[in-house]
Parts: structure tokens; sequence; C-alpha cells
């Protein structure tokens, strides 16, 4: 039902849309107004059943808090982990998950993209005069997963003011930056780990290891893992610059890998860089797409 | 041979049907066992000898609850649950075989091909990186049935769920409060020796204990002589009051539904 009110291109935007080629972004003015319409129209339909959304939004607050009741109890035996108190892990909770939770929001149901593949829905969604990203992501966008945020939120919210930290406005600015950064590198895997079921379809239960593994990782210090460990989310999957290298700084914590102090402000270049491979390697996979063909 | 095992061994073959895409979900479940693992280390270096556990016994319990999120179904749900939401339940229901023992048959055969498929690699890779615990040839006999005794209890509590959807018709509600309890209390999101005072207390004595805490323990051979028929009579008891349950629940179900549609 919603799908072919999703279908339906703004009214006179058939012309232009025609002319776009299929699947890239277009002007990206065009596509955050497609994404806002086709998101809007998806809340509408879960919106027809009110209990339901809320009892959902719920729940999913529920099972993303999980984790920092985790935290807690872990913290109910002992003052320290790895050299860090309760507030700065739930610190790094905060703001990895509500990092997390914002990029999952936006762009999370991409890793649907080997179902479609297979289903061959693919095909349908690429005559449609809207870019496929903005398809996918809108997809069953529904209200409830805005409770993932509550949780995040609501973590950050308590262990800022019990935070040990020397507050200069620089390390406040810094808050809301690295959650942006975090948010755009997260972003960026979400779209790479879609981009790699163009080629590999049954590749999601492996590379739900870096989103959803990214986002539990970056949850916990990174003093806890292995040297060669922490070397590789920092170097090969950037999961370092989420949350960890900012909040070494606004800590005032020396990095265990003694990397220069550069790179605690490196995140926003990260995601960028980040951002602009998966943009390639998803054109890229597109334009490789053949189809199941039924 | 009766139809029972039939269903059990073509569900079996459907499930290890896709080697590789199993072999993905093992992947990422061994990636979380390291992530969970080192945690865990962190808090006994802290705190040696935390609920009877040393680090190798938490070490080894991480990577068990990795290797038994696929034959206990920690995430829930069940194929049942859309196929009352599309009425496809009444050819369940039209076969001359019960609903519960078709579904538990269809499930038995499930959690064997997912422990084949997903349970192997997140030990192997736990004990290759970090201290681990093999049990012996008796430990190995009596994990195999706490295992089984497990998978009994998750159908039950599952099988519940579900059958909600015969009233409730949208199950995602239901599953969603299963999710919680379930990965909370099952020992997933912490061991439950680690809860503290009355929560651990209570934990211990739900149904979702049974389904990866009490296997871990057997294996970990923290029950022995009585002990270890206690905890086996434990998750049985839980198993046939659940499979009871399911079955009343099953009656109420047959004389409710009203087939939608022609």
């Amino acid at each position: 039902m919603a799908v072919e009110t999703a279908a339906e291109p703004a009214p006179g935007g058939r012309a232009r849309a025609a002319r776009a080629e299929p699947g890239t972004l277009g002007r990206p003015g065009r596509a955050v107004t497609m994404y806002v319409l086709l998101a809007w129209t998806w809340v509408r339909a879960a919106a027809q059943y009110p209990v339901s959304m809320v009892l959902l939004g719920l729940a999913t607050a529920l099972v993303s808090g999980l984790d920092a009741v985790g935290i807690a109890l872990l913290f109910a035996h002992t003052p320290r982990i790895a050299g860090f108190t309760a507030p700065e892990v739930l610190f790094l909770y905060g703001t990895s998950a509500l990092a997390f939770a914002l990029s999952d929001i936006l762009l999370g149901t991409t890793e649907l993209l080997g179902r479609h593949v297979r289903l061959g829905t693919l095909d349908a969604m690429l005559v449609r005069p809207v870019g496929l990203l903005v398809q996918i992501a809108t997809e069953d966008f529904s209200p409830r997963r805005l409770g993932k945020l509550i949780p995040s939120a609501l973590v950050l919210a308590l262990a800022l003011p019990r935070l040990d930290a020397h507050w200069t406005a620089g390390r406040v600015a810094m808050i809301p930056l690295m959650v942006a950064s975090g948010l755009a590198i997260f972003a960026g895997i979400w779209v790479l780990t879609a981009s790699v079921q163009f080629v590999l379809v049954d590749s999601h239960g492996a590379t739900k290891s870096l989103t959803y593994g990214g986002a539990f990782l970056t949850q916990y210090p990174m003093s806890l893992f292995a040297r060669d460990f922490v070397r590789g989310v920092t170097f090969v999957v950037p999961l370092a610059f989420i949350n960890w290298q900012p909040a070494l700084y606004v800590l005032g914590r020396a990095d265990p890998l003694g990397l220069p102090g550069a790179a605690r402000f490196a995140s926003p270049a990260v995601a960028a860089v980040l951002c602009g491979l998966a943009a390639v390697a998803w054109r890229t996979g597109l334009r490789h797409y053949r189809s199941t063909g039924s | 041979m009766g139809v029972y095992p039939w269903v059990a061994w073509f569900a079996f073959r459907r499930y290890t049907a896709y080697p590789l895409g199993s072999g993905a979900e093992a992947l990422t479940n061994t990636v979380f066992g390291f992530i969970r693992a080192s945690v865990l280390i962190a808090l006994w270096r802290a705190r040696p000898g935390l609920g009877g556990y040393d680090t190798a016994d938490a070490v080894t319990f991480c990577f068990l609850t990795q290797a038994l999120i696929g034959p206990v179904q920690v995430f829930g749900g069940m194929e049942l649950t859309e196929r009352i939401r599309n009425g496809d339940v009444a050819i369940d229901l039209y076969r001359p075989t019960a609903l519960q023992g078709w579904w538990l048959a269809d499930d038995l055969g499930r959690a064997a091909g997912s422990l084949l498929l997903r349970g192997v690699l997140p030990l192997v890779a736990g004990a290759l990186v970090f201290p681990f615990h093999w049990p012996g040839p008796a430990g190995a006999a009596a994990f195999t049935v706490a295992v089984t005794l497990g998978v009994l209890v998750s159908f039950g509590l599952r099988y519940l769920v579900t059958l909600c959807s015969f009233w409730l018709h949208d199950g995602r509600g239901m599953d969603a409060v299963a999710l919680v309890l379930s990965l909370f209390f099952s020992g997933m999101t912490v061991p439950l020796v680690v809860f503290p005072g009355l929560l651990g207390t209570v934990a211990r004595g739900l149904p979702w204990a049974a389904q990866i805490q009490v296997p871990a323990d057997v294996y970990l051979g923290k029950h022995t002589g009585t002990g270890l028929l206690g905890a086996l009579a434990f998750q049985a008891v839980w198993a046939m009051a659940l499979l009871a349950a399911g079955h009343v629940l099953t009656g109420m179900a047959r004389r409710k539904l009203v087939i939608h549609g022609g």
C-alpha cells in the first residue's frame, strides 16, 4: 500500500527525474527532499496503528538500552575497568550509541540490499524516478526506530555532568562534533557494507560485525583490547575515530597507541574520506549490478 | 518412521542449505565473542574469582553464548508467526498432525543445523586466541543433554509468544518484549553469575536461564553429581511446563481462529 504511494514521483518531478541516471544521488537538495517525503509516507503508514507504534518504540528503546544496563552491572563489581571509571565508559557508550542510532535511523535499512537483489525487487526500484539509495534508506521508515535515541541521549545527559574533565570551550565543542563525525563514519560503513552486497549477496551476516559490531565495540574504551586489534580498528576500519580519539581529548587522556595529538581532531577528515569511498563503492556496485533475471 | 522425524530431517536439510550464509553469521558471532571476551577479561582481572568463575571460565562462557545464539535462537522469532498473520496456519491446522508437535520437530531440525554451522566456529576461534576450557567426555555428554533441553525451553517460550498472534494479529510487539527478556535473562548481555543479590537469584530461577546459563555451567563443570541432576531437572521442568502451556494455548487458539478471507 505504502510502496505504491512511495513510487509516485513528486508533482512536476517526473521529467527532471527521468533524465537522471537511476540510482545516482542526483542533486543533493532533491535527494534530501525525496528522502523526507518518502520517510514521511512510511511514518504516516505506521501511524495507522498508533498503539503498536508506541509499544514498538518503547521496546526498541529497551533493547538498545540493554548494553548500558550491561555496563552498569559490570561497574557494580569494580570502580574501574581498564583504567576507566563508570561515567567515562558511559560517556563513550552515549556518544557511540547516539551516533549509531542516528545513522541507523537514516541508513540502517540499506543492509537489506542483498535481500532485494535475491528477491528481484531491486529491479522494480531501479525503474522508479528516485535514487536507489534514497528508496532503500527510507524503506519501512518507522517512528519506532526513534526509540533507539532515548537510551543513548539519556545516558549521555547523565554521564556528561559526572565526568571528571577539565572543561574548556574546545572540549565542549568537541562533543557535538564527535557525534556528528561518528554519525558520518557509521553512515559510510552502512553504505560500504551495503555496496558489498551487490557482489556478495550473502555477505550481510558477516558485515553485521562491522556495523553492529562497530557500534558495540566503540561503547568500551579501546584500552580493553589487544594492541594489534586497536591498530586494526584505527588504521584499517577507522572505528577508533567514531568516539575514542575525540574522547581522549575531552577526557585529557594519553593515547595507548601513542598517536600524535592531531589524531584527536582527525575524526571529521576520516569521516569525509570514508563517505567519499562509500559513494564510489555504491556507484561502482550499482553499475556492475546484473539482475538475477526472472 | 513417523512423520515428525521427517519434519525434523527436512528442517535440518533446509537450514543447512546455505552454509555460506550461516558461516557469515558465525563470523559475526565470533567477532562479538572477541569483543565481549575482552570486556569480561578486564572485569575478572579487577575481580578475580567473581561469581565462582575464573578468567578462562568467563571467556569460555562468552564464546558458548555466541555459539548458542543460533541453536536456542536468543533473538526470538518463529516462522509460524508470519503464517498466523497471513492465514497459512489454516494449512498447518488442516494436517492430521498436532500443530505444536509439527513445529517442535521443525525447530529441533533447525537447531541441530544451526549448532553444526554456527556453533563450531566461535568455540574454535575463542579457544585459539584466549584461555579456554574444553570439557571431558562426561562433561560433553551432559552438555549435549543440557543444550537439547535448552532448545526445548527456547521453543516452549517462542511458541507461546507466537501463539499470541492469534489474539493480537501483529506479533511484532510481543516479539520485541520477548527479545528484551531473552537477551537480558539468558546471560547473553552479562553472565547471570554477575547479577547482584536478589536480581541474580530471580534471574537464575527464570526459564531464560535454562537456555544458555545452565548449559554453559554444565559445560564448565560447575554442577557435579546430584547438582548436575538438579540443573538438568530445572531445565526439564521448565521445558515440560512451557510445552504444556503451549498445548493448552493451542486448543484455545483453535477455538478462537477465524480464517481471514476465503
